[in-house]
């Protein structure tokens, strides 16, 4: 078989994992004393496997899916982030943010399309950030290793959460626990997309699909091949190229901020403590 | 030999030893209460394992506090457990002790540290430089602390110690969730080295690992017994806390190694003059030597 049909590597098994996952957010959340969650509801597969998972972790009745439209979001993502919320039995909480983000972008006249997109999902990460403490739970991450790798998501914004649960998960695998846990058809059959203008998707905007991109990176990251190896395979060196390149300029994205070390011991260099520390 | 014993998996919390003695001194409790003659911890199983620059501050000399509690507990069961250990010369080490009828009869401190990928245990711990032998009342046992056991030189050591097991705590995070293989990647791995060594070395082998997260990072479980010929006798499943009660004896030692004498044919003495020769030859230059 070749590379680009194989997906050996690739697919998970979704019990183990869902286990596994159910399991990382317990501890992670108990050990801090949390037993509720908070969590963006897009309406996309990503945050509905985040909140299924974390239904099973602490029961739905601890977590709140919100929905945090603008005034130009498409209507159906809301109306899916609510069947997935009324599958699941969790609550739910609806914010509009088009005033909230309005009131910076008439201001500052801002019309760039991207920057349009990175100020709503800052917005979102304020409100999730403020009802994480009226809810008394931990912010739920919904990013997948897709898009860390490839850096499709904005700083700060989307990206921002206490605890993520889908974090080492690609696309294909979200799909894959998506379908496993029995996720409403409506989140699973459309395509993704982040919504920030009018007939966005991820695969056109990112210029290739979720399913190309998986195989290559799996074996770009997970198992190491080179890029003679993946030429050898099938995959295009331009392909290959073009995603190194994305995620090399994308590291920034991952880390936390620079800091300069002027003394001995300096935090992200060498004053090394986990978070667990004395949990 | 005829050793009934008590495999405690555990979810130690980073860096808090009263807390983490609390647990030892529970589960030895119950071991006392099940009449068995051992109970047996995972690696670091005091301090937790992702340590960094907490490793200073919960090392403990020999004898030093919760080592002192642990010693008093062995009293009434063998205990072995896993610890940071200040030496004499301030060094630090991965260490395992075992502690019986109130003595600290052996420690073992970790040969062969992992420093790749997620883990940098070099960066923060000495290297130990020796494969000993617990001479305990139940049996003799050789302790490999977890990537001691992915190397040769422990298992093939112990086998011509004449050890009766092999002791294996481990700190082992659970990693690989690829459909079809059947459970986590790195237990399953764990299985077949293990299941290599009982078969090889024709003992028993002991393997105790934990659960639980730290940051992220889930400990994988599987504590499990093998005998002499490779086959898995006791398994603890899933990813709970728990105790593992297993038995291990004379008799599977004798009728292994009557069935397969591998003892009797080994020759380790081409072993030792190719390693010899290598040595003189400055064959160790550049391999940390």
């Amino acid at each position: 078989m070749n590379a680009l049909d194989d997906r050996s590597g690739l697919d998970i098994s979704e019990e183990l994992t869902t286990d596994l996952l159910v399991r990382f957010l317990r501890s992670e959340a108990g050990k801090f004393g949390f037993e509720k969650v908070v969590c963006g509801l897009s309406g996309g597969v990503d945050s509905a496997v985040a909140v299924a998972l974390a239904a099973q972790a602490f029961g739905p009745a601890n977590i709140l899916g919100v929905m945090m439209p603008y005034r130009t979001s498409n209507p159906s993502s809301e109306a899916d982030a609510r069947i997935v919320a009324d599958s699941l039995g969790i609550s739910t909480r609806k914010v509009d943010i088009s005033d909230m983000a309005d009131g910076y972008l008439t201001e500052a006249g801002v019309d760039d399309r991207m920057r349009r997109g990175n100020v709503m999902a800052r917005c979102r990460m304020i409100v999730l950030y403020d009802l994480s403490v009226e809810w008394r739970g931990l912010v739920l991450g919904t990013s997948n290793k897709t898009e860390i790798l490839l850096g499709y998501s904005t700083q700060w914004g989307d990206s921002a959460s206490a605890l993520n649960p889908l974090g080492d998960l690609y696309k294909h695998q979200v799909f894959q626990l998506a379908r496993h846990l029995k996720l409403p058809s409506a989140v699973i059959d459309k395509a993704p997309s982040a919504d920030l203008f009018e007939g966005q998707t991820d695969e056109d905007e990112l210029g290739f699909t979720y399913e190309e991109v998986d195989r290559l990176l799996v074996r770009m990251i997970d198992e190491r091949w080179t890029e003679e190896d993946l030429v050898a395979e099938g995959f295009s060196a331009s392909f290959f190229r073009l995603v190194a390149a994305r995620i090399a300029a994308n590291q920034y994205k991952r880390l936390p901020p620079i800091i300069a070390k002027l003394g001995p011991r300096s935090v992200t260099h060498d004053f090394r403590y986990l978070r667990s520390w004395g949990h | 030999m005829d050793c009934r014993m008590h495999l405690a998996q555990l979810e130690p919390t980073l860096g808090n030893l009263d807390a983490n003695l609390a647990m030892h001194a529970q589960a030895v409790a119950a071991a006392v209460a099940a009449g068995v003659d051992c109970v047996l911890f995972g690696e670091l199983s005091l301090t937790g394992y992702f340590l960094k620059d907490q490793t200073a501050e919960v090392a403990l000399r020999r004898g030093e506090g919760p080592l002192a509690r642990l010693a008093e507990l062995s009293q009434e069961v063998s205990v072995g457990a896993g610890f940071v250990e200040r030496a004499e010369d301030g060094q630090l080490y991965n260490a395992y002790g075992f502690w019986e009828d109130g003595e600290l009869l052996s420690v073992h401190r970790k040969v062969h540290l992992v420093t790749y990928g997620m883990f940098e245990e070099h960066r923060d711990l000495g290297a130990g430089c020796e494969f000993g032998l617990v001479e305990s009342k139940h049996g003799r046992f050789a302790i490999l602390t977890c990537e001691d056991a992915w190397h040769m030189q422990g298992p093939m050591l112990a086998f011509h110690a004449g050890a009766d097991a092999l002791l294996v705590p481990s700190a082992s995070p659970a990693r690989g969730v690829s459909a079809g293989a059947g459970g986590i990647g790195s237990v399953q791995a764990w299985g077949g080295v293990l299941s290599t060594w009982a078969l090889l070395t024709q003992t028993w082998v002991c393997h105790i690992n934990r659960v639980g997260f730290e940051d992220g990072i889930g400990f994988g479980g599987g504590t499990r017994v093998l005998d002499p010929f490779g086959q898995e006798s006791a398994l603890l499943e899933g990813l709970d806390a728990g105790v593992l009660e297993a038995r291990i004896d004379s008799s599977a030692l004798e009728r292994a190694r009557v069935a397969l004498p591998l003892r009797r044919d080994e020759r380790a003495w081409i072993l030792a003059r190719e390693l010899a020769q290598r040595s003189e030859a400055g064959g160790w230059e550049g391999r940390g030597e």
